[in-house]
């Protein structure tokens, strides 16, 4: 599904990741630990373009994503993301929060077809014009219903017209992980998706992270929660300054670390 | 003081009876018009400008783009506006051989002006805006333009709404120099009204209440305006 190849990052002087090779396969759930500054965040945001690797690829949907000449929005459509703070849009209700990155994509599409059709029909074109049936209004109301569908899964839906700022922290994270199923993706990115949250707030999220994992979902989480890694992982990779020191099962990975560094982070974090 | 009352008579009596009145509404409204019309374009031009200016300055195209309104936000915020209005009216129209009505020019000119100001009002507006709020349209796969233009504005355009509206003022308060350039304003229909009878006390006491008036309903409406905003932040 994803695979990385020889990724670096720089900012500056500073080189953050040093150069990381590996492959995400579907359905897998990746779960990436170590200690602050080891490079988590970047790894996860080079993965979908956040920030623009230095160096390597990133194959992604038959194409090298780490090259600009990329549109990688289409990619990223297909490859959630999950924040910290949720970042959703302040201006925007629940429900258009939801529906706002569905409803682009699908206009936009609808203007290609009948431009695309146009040009057919005054012949600057070849080929036989697509009959177009949708309509902005049926697009939109289209989203609508699967976003209130998506809101009920997380038993939210009387907050569809509430704005994000009288939403709960936990009530934020979930509208924002559901927000980018809306675009049905292939993969979704998390990095640290409870560690602004108040600790009673965390179960809610983990639990619907949990759910989305026994769908079958693609998962890289960047996590400081050790329950979830063992639970949820399919494999565990422990990062330190820039490379991917370890990688493993999460019984392996919390059994047997291999690695000196591994054993003494797991002997702060496991108390 | 009965000397200034037998010139308040005079001045109701040019102003009612002599037809003075179509004068002064000739003025209010072509000074409205300067100054709406002024801040529309300068909206526009300024949120272009600000959005130049706080792109990702990776492309060169960028980069030039970005030296170019830099430059173009200096020269109209060092200059005074009346000698934009002159140097507009009396040596760019000849030498391109354009010609332009009087208010045209002004519209124009206070265009390109409030366009500079407001620029640098939307930079710090966007700037103020939570960098999370990019990340999360982008994240979605919108583009940055759309982001920006769905997202991010927005949210600026609400933070600096007061400082927005007080552009407008100064921009209202600054179209008593339009008669530079013979745009009929309200200054020029005191003026007017005053020539008629060398008397130009009243006319000007009232050209200053009528300014006082027209900030005043507009700062009323801005306070409207943020009200109502608010309350869509709070998500009732
Ligand atoms: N935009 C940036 N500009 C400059 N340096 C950055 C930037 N982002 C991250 N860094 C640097 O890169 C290094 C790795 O940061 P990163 O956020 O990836 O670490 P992390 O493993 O996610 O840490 P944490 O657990 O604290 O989130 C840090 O030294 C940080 O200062
Ligand atoms: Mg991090």
């Amino acid at each position: 599904m994803i695979e990385v190849v020889n990724l670096r990052k720089s900012f500056g002087d500073n080189e953050v990741l040093k150069g990381i090779t590996t492959t995400i396969k579907k359905g897998e759930k990746v779960v990436v630990i170590g200690p602050s500054g080891s490079g988590k965040s970047t790894f996860l945001r080079c993965l979908n373009c956040m920030e623009d690797p230095t160096s390597g690829s990133i194959i992604f949907g038959g194409e090298d994503i780490a090259n600009p000449k990329v549109d990688i929005n289409i990619h990223r459509q297909k490859m959630g993301m999950v924040f910290q703070h949720f970042n959703l849009f302040n201006n925007k209700t629940v429900i258009e929060n939801i529906m706002m990155a569905p409803v682009y994509v699908a206009k936009k599409k609808l203007k290609m077809q009948k431009r695309s059709n146009l040009l057919i029909r005054l012949h600057l074109k070849k080929g036989t014009p697509v009959p177009v049936t949708a309509t902005v209004a049926q697009i939109k109301s289209q989203a609508r219903e699967k976003a209130t569908e998506l809101l009920k899964r997380i038993g939210l839906e009387e907050k569809a017209d509430a704005y994000p700022s009288s939403l709960s922290g936990g009530q934020k994270q979930r509208v924002a992980i559901i927000r980018s199923l809306a675009m049905d993706p292939d993969v979704i990115l998390f990095d640290e998706p409870t560690s602004a949250l108040d600790p009673e707030m965390v179960g809610e999220v983990l639990e619907l992270m949990k759910d989305l994992a026994e769908q079958g979902m693609t998962m890289v989480v960047v996590t400081h929660e050790m329950g979830f890694a063992k639970e949820v992982a399919t494999r565990v990779v422990f990062m330190d300054e820039g490379r991917m020191i370890e990688e493993s099962s999460p019984d392996e990975f919390f059994t047997n670390p291999k690695t000196e560094r591994c054993k003494d982070f797991l002997s702060k974090v496991l108390v | 003081m009965n000397g200034f009352m037998f010139k308040v008579e005079k001045f109701f009596d040019i102003l009612l009876n002599k037809g003075g009145y179509k004068e002064v509404l000739e003025g209010l409204q072509n000074t409205m018009i300067i100054a709406v019309a002024g801040l529309l374009i300068g909206i526009v031009i300024g949120t272009l400008i600000a959005t130049v200016r706080v792109m990702p300055k990776y492309k060169a195209a960028v980069r030039v783009l970005d030296k170019f309104c830099s430059f173009y936000v200096g020269l109209f915020r060092g200059t005074p506006m009346v000698v934009q209005l002159l140097v507009f009216y009396y040596v760019m129209l000849p030498l391109l051989e354009l010609k332009m009505s009087s208010v045209l020019v002004a519209i124009t000119v206070f265009g390109l002006n409030s366009g500079a100001y407001i620029s640098e009002i939307m930079r710090g507006g966007i700037l103020s805006v939570d960098p999370g709020q990019m990340e999360g349209g982008r994240s979605v796969g919108l583009s940055y333009g759309t982001t920006m233009l769905k997202i991010v504005i927005p949210q600026a355009v609400k933070n600096i709404l007061p400082t927005m509206g007080n552009e407008f003022i100064a921009l209202v308060k600054e179209t008593s120099v339009v008669s530079f350039v013979g745009a009929k304003d309200l200054y020029l229909a005191f003026q007017s009204i005053g020539s008629g009878t060398y008397e130009f006390m009243v006319p000007y006491l009232a050209m200053a209440i009528i300014y006082i008036i027209i900030v005043c309903i507009i700062t009323l409406l801005i306070k409207i305006m943020e009200r109502r905003l608010r309350k869509s932040d709070r998500g009732r």
